[in-house]
C-alpha cells in the first residue's frame, strides 16, 4: 500500500481534511465547534500548564503502512529530520523544566542519526520514550536496537491495537501480529518490561469507527491473554482513540462512518479529559524543525501560532509556555469519553 | 457507570426535535426499520413520559456496573439482541462490545450461545413430541 501523498490522493492536503471535518455535509457543518466547547467550561484560548514533553517526530519513513495512520507514514515517505535540526533540538531540551524526550515517527529508528542523538539525549539525563512499531526491530538492520535502548534505558513505547492476530493484522498488514510477538519476547528477554528500569508499554488504537474500552479492563485482557497464549509480560497499557485525520479519515469516509464517529465523538466530549489534553505539556517537532501543539496538529500543518515561535531555531521556552495552543474540530478526539493522549487515557 | 450507550442515544437533552419537523411528520419511512431511529429510541416518552422515563431509568441501572460488570452485561445484551433479533440492539450492542473490549471471536461465540439456547428450546419440545407419540402408539 502506497501512502495518500504518493497516490496524489485529495486527502494528503491538510486543508482538504479540515474542510471534510468541519463541513463535509449539513449534519457535520451543524455540529458543536470545539473552541465552543472549551470556552463553555472556560478553557479557551486552550494554554499550556508547561511543556514537560519534547516530542520530536524524526521523520515520516516507516516500514509499514497501516491504515489508520495519522501520519500517512511508509516506506515512500522521504521526510527525515537531520543532525543539523535534532542538534537544535539538543539545545532547545537542555532545560530542566523538559523532563522527557519521546521520540516519534514513522519509524523513528529508521532515521539515520537515531542512536547518536538518543546517546546525546541520555548524557543530558532525559527520560527517553521510543514509540516503535515492533516489526522494525525485526529486520537485520535493526535488531541490535533492544540491547542499545536497553543500555540507555530508554522507554519503549509500542503499537499493537490488539492482542489478537486477526485485529492487528487487518489494521497494520498480514503477519504483524506473528512478528510483533516475536519482539516482544525478545524485549522480555533483555529485561523490558521485567526490569522496572526497563518500561515496556502497549498501545492500544481501535481498529474501526469506536471508541477504545476502559483502559484498566482492556489491559487487565491484554496482560492474561499475552501471557497466556506467549509467555509476554509488560508494564502498561495505553488505549488512544483514532482522530479523524489523514488515513483514517480516508477510511471514516470510504466506510461511510464519519458523521456516526463525528457525532460520537463530540457527544463523548468530556471535560476533565479537556483539562488533561496532552498538548498542554508537549510540544511537538516536526522533520523540519517547526512546531507543533501536537504531533496531529503537525499532520494538519498547523503550526504554534498566535505570535508565538514557530520553528526550532527561534526556540523559547518562556514564550511557548504561554502560547495559545491551535485546535480544531479533530481535537474532539483527545477529549472523549475517558481522553486520550500519547499516554493513553487522560482521566 | 451508567451505560454510556443508551445515555447517548436517548439522553433527551441531545434529542434533536427537528428529527422530526416537516419532512418526517407527513412523509412516514417506506421502510419498517431504519438505523437513525435508533436514537431517536428517548422519543418514546413523547406519548408517555412517566413510563418512558421510568424505563429508561430502569435500563440504565440493569446496565450499571454491579454484581454483574457492565462489560459482561454487554456480551449478555448481544447475545438477548440476537436471541430476540432486534436490529436496534444488534447495531447498538455490536459497538457497545467493541467499545468493552471483546474480540470477533467471544462477541460470535455469544451469538452462538444465543442460538444454542434458542435452537435447543425447540429441539427440547421434542421430548413432548415423543411423550405423545408414545400416549398414542400401541
Ligand atoms: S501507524 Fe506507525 S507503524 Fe503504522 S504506518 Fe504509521 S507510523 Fe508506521
Ligand atoms: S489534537 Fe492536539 S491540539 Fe487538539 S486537543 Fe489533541 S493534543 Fe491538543
Amino acid at each position: 500500500m502506497k501512502s495518500l501523498i504518493a497516490q496524489s490522493h485529495s486527502l494528503s492536503d491538510p486543508d482538504v481534511q479540515l474542510d471534510i471535518i468541519n463541513n463535509h455535509n449539513e449534519k457535520i457543518k451543524s455540529l458543536a465547534r470545539f473552541e465552543q466547547k472549551l470556552d463553555e467550561i472556560d478553557l479557551f484560548p486552550l494554554k499550556p500548564t508547561g511543556i514537560e514533553i519534547f516530542q520530536i517526530n524524526v521523520g515520516y519513513m516507516c516500514n509499514m503502512t497501516c491504515k489508520h495512520c495519522h501520519v500517512d507514514a511508509g516506506p515512500d515517505r522521504k521526510e527525515i529530520m537531520t543532525r543539523e535540526t535534532l542538534e537544535l533540538c539538543l539545545d532547545a531540551l537542555n532545560h530542566e523544566q523538559i523532563t522527557t524526550v519521546d521520540l516519534t515517527g514513522g519509524a523513528p529508528e529508521m532515521n539515520p542519526h537515531f542512536r547518536w542523538f538518543v546517546d546525546e539525549v541520555s548524557k543530558l539525563g532525559k527520560h527517553i520514550i521510543v514509540r516503535s512499531n515492533l516489526t522494525i526491530l525485526d529486520t537485520r538492520k535493526f535488531e541490535d536496537l533492544p540491547q542499545f535502548m536497553a543500555d540507555r534505558g530508554v522507554e519503549i513505547t509500542c503499537s499493537l491495537p490488539f492482542y489478537s492476530k486477526r485485529r492487528t493484522d487487518t489494521q497494520r498488514g498480514e503477519g504483524t501480529y506473528d512478528k510483533s510477538m516475536k519482539v516482544l519476547k525478545i524485549l522480555n528477554e533483555i529485561g523490558y518490561g521485567k526490569d522496572e528500569n526497563l518500561q515496556l508499554n502497549l498501545v492500544y488504537n481501535p481498529v474501526g469507527a469506536f471508541l477504545p474500552p476502559d483502559q484498566e479492563s482492556l489491559q487487565e485482557d491484554y496482560k492474561e491473554r499475552l501471557w497466556n497464549d506467549h509467555g509476554i509480560v509488560f508494564n502498561e497499557l495505553y488505549t488512544i482513540t483514532n482522530l479523524p485525520i489523514s488515513r483514517y479519515l480516508n477510511f471514516l469516509l470510504m466506510s461511510d462512518n464519519l458523521e456516526e464517529y463525528m457525532e460520537k465523538l463530540i457527544t463523548s466530549f468530556n471535560p476533565g479529559a479537556a483539562q488533561g489534553v496532552m498538548c498542554r505539556n508537549t510540544i511537538s517537532i516536526g522533520w523540519d524543525g517547526t512546531l507543533y501543539d501536537c504531533d496531529f496538529n503537525q499532520m494538519l500543518k498547523m503550526q504554534t501560532n498566535h505570535g508565538s515561535p514557530d520553528h526550532i531555531k527561534d526556540w523559547d521556552l518562556e514564550r511557548l509556555n504561554n502560547r495559545e495552543i491551535m485546535v480544531n474540530q479533530h481535537c474532539f478526539g483527545c477529549t472523549a469519553g475517558a481522553g486520550s493522549s500519547c499516554g493513553g487515557a487522560v482521566t | 457507570m451508567i451505560s454510556q450507550l443508551f445515555l447517548y442515544h436517548f439522553d433527551p437533552l441531545n434529542f434533536n426535535r427537528n428529527r422530526f419537523s416537516q419532512s418526517n411528520l407527513y412523509h412516514m419511512e417506506k421502510t419498517y426499520y431504519n438505523p437513525k431511529d435508533l436514537k431517536k429510541f428517548g422519543n418514546v416518552s413523547d406519548f408517555q413520559k412517566e413510563l418512558g422515563d421510568k424505563f429508561f431509568d430502569y435500563y440504565n441501572t440493569v446496565f450499571a456496573d454491579s454484581a454483574l460488570s457492565a462489560k459482561e452485561k454487554s456480551l449478555i445484551a448481544l447475545a438477548v439482541a440476537h436471541a430476540v433479533q432486534c436490529p436496534y440492539c444488534i447495531d447498538a450492542y455490536t459497538e457497545e462490545s467493541l467499545e468493552k473490549g471483546f474480540s470477533e471471536e467471544q462477541m460470535m461465540e455469544a451469538v452462538h450461545v444465543a442460538t444454542a439456547i434458542r435452537g435447543g428450546a425447540s429441539l427440547v419440545h421434542g421430548v413432548q413430541m415423543m411423550n405423545k407419540v408414545d400416549k398414542l402408539s400401541m
